[in-house]
């Protein structure tokens, strides 16, 4: 069944694209950051960040579950049964997992990047991503304090911590500011009112958010992203790996109902 | 012989509905019910159909799909014969303030600090839960996590019970 709302076919052809960026971007990082389950450097740590990437999922599958109501696919077929090529997350995403201070690094970064996003949704005119966002933002401060906490932890850790958390900074530079990669129609989803601002405008929000922290800490802030045009459709071997991990269950028997 | 189905409408009302649903555990923290946690949005019941709306706890609450067949499941009980709906909807935010008073007792007793008020707000300061074993303020967050998205650890200074909380959201 697919419920039209109203909306324009151009309109919704954009709102569909914004809707598959966020949901593949939640549903990666989710499962890169599910791989510390058991590994975690300490327990508690352990148990944190296999809750976030769990919420991480969740969002992931409301946001493609809203995405189905428009395109009529079923939620888990989107997640599910598209080739590597045709994820649209974005490149901060993509990087493997690589050590905590990495992954810490860019749990800061995307956190942030995505609290501006979801910002700018709150008031969206298509009420049923409005509350969905709504129900996300409460969930989100949690993970944008525990990314925090531990981006203060390690920058202050030296020699080792800081040092890992700069480097991990630096690899991540040209490719922070791909969350804000311009999609599709989006004068039409601003001009909708379903997008309160261009991502542009949202990038430079994040980067002056990101400034008090990191000049606090005397870290690196990044950059523009190197390359925006090629933002959501770059994807490397390690995601490529990822992808074989998350759709091995479901190959095994695409038909199966869990 | 002449085998007549008989159709049985649902005589069920309203107030029939919301005390059923009293009875079905959420099913994570089965101490509470699912009118007590605050997660029943609305009721709807039109001659022979009934419609509820379930707030999600945490969008990506795994004991969602539970959570619905158990509330489809009491109402088949409650009506048999009904056209029963149940869906979730993101309408209004869940939030930790929809527990009633009755539920925070509930999970107090069963082991669980009830959440402080004022949802996710409250992160700009430390949580402090009252511990649910001696009733001591003097407790800290160990975990803003736990073993479910809705639970967090901590630990009570004074009877040093390491005990779980609701999270405020």
């Amino acid at each position: 069944m697919t419920l039209d709302h109203g909306l324009d076919p151009q309109v919704r052809e954009g709102l569909e694209g914004l809707l598959l960026a966020m949901a593949d971007d939640e549903f990666v990082i989710g499962y890169w950051d599910s791989e510390w389950t058991g590994i975690a450097p300490l327990l508690e740590e352990d148990v944190a960040m296999s809750s976030i990437a769990q919420d991480e999922i969740g969002h992931a599958r409301a946001f493609y579950s809203l995405l189905g109501e428009l395109n009529g696919r079923d939620p888990d077929a989107i997640a599910y049964d598209r080739p590597p090529d045709a994820f649209r997350h974005c490149r901060l995403v993509d990087h493997p997992r690589t050590d905590w201070a990495f992954t810490i690094a860019r749990r800061y970064l995307y956190e942030t990047a995505d609290a501006v996003r979801l910002a700018a949704l709150a008031d969206s005119t298509f009420v049923p991503l409005a509350g969905l966002v709504a129900k996300i933002r409460r969930e989100e401060t949690y993970h944008l304090a525990h990314a925090e906490g531990w981006l203060r932890r390690l920058a202050e850790a030296r020699p080792e911590g800081r040092t890992r958390l700069v480097a991990a900074l630096r690899v991540l530079a040209p490719d922070a500011a791909t969350v804000f990669t311009p999609l599709a129609g989006e004068p039409d989803l601003v001009a909708a009112g379903i997008l309160e601002r261009p991502s542009a405008a949202l990038a430079d929000e994040w980067r002056l958010g990101l400034q008090p922290l990191f000049d606090e800490l005397r870290l690196p802030i990044p950059g523009p992203a190197a390359d925006p045009s090629t933002g959501r459709t770059a994807h490397g071997d390690g995601f490529r790996w990822l992808w074989g991990e998350f759709t091995a269950v479901r190959n095994l028997d695409p038909v199966a109902t869990w | 012989m002449v085998s007549v189905t008989v159709a049985r409408t649902a005589a069920a009302t309203t107030e029939d509905v919301w005390a059923a649903l009293a009875d079905v555990p959420d099913p994570e923290i089965p101490a509470i019910s699912v009118v007590d946690l605050g997660v029943v949005h609305r009721v709807v019941v039109e001659g022979p159909r009934i419609s509820v709306e379930l707030l999600p706890t945490f969008v990506g609450c795994p004991a969602l799909d539970v959570m619905r067949d158990a509330v489809r499941d009491r109402l088949r009980d409650l009506a048999p014969g009904a056209d029963i709906a149940v869906s979730f909807t993101f309408a209004e935010p869940w939030t930790s303030d929809r527990i009633t008073p009755l539920g925070r007792e509930h999970l107090r007793v069963s082991g669980f600090a009830p959440p402080l008020p004022g949802g996710a707000q409250l992160l700009q300061v430390v949580p402090r839960a009252t511990c649910p074993y001696c009733g001591s303020r003097r407790t800290r967050q160990e975990n803003a996590f736990g073993p479910t998205l809705c639970r967090s650890q901590h630990y009570c200074a004074d009877c040093r019970q390491p005990f779980e909380a609701f999270k405020p959201v």
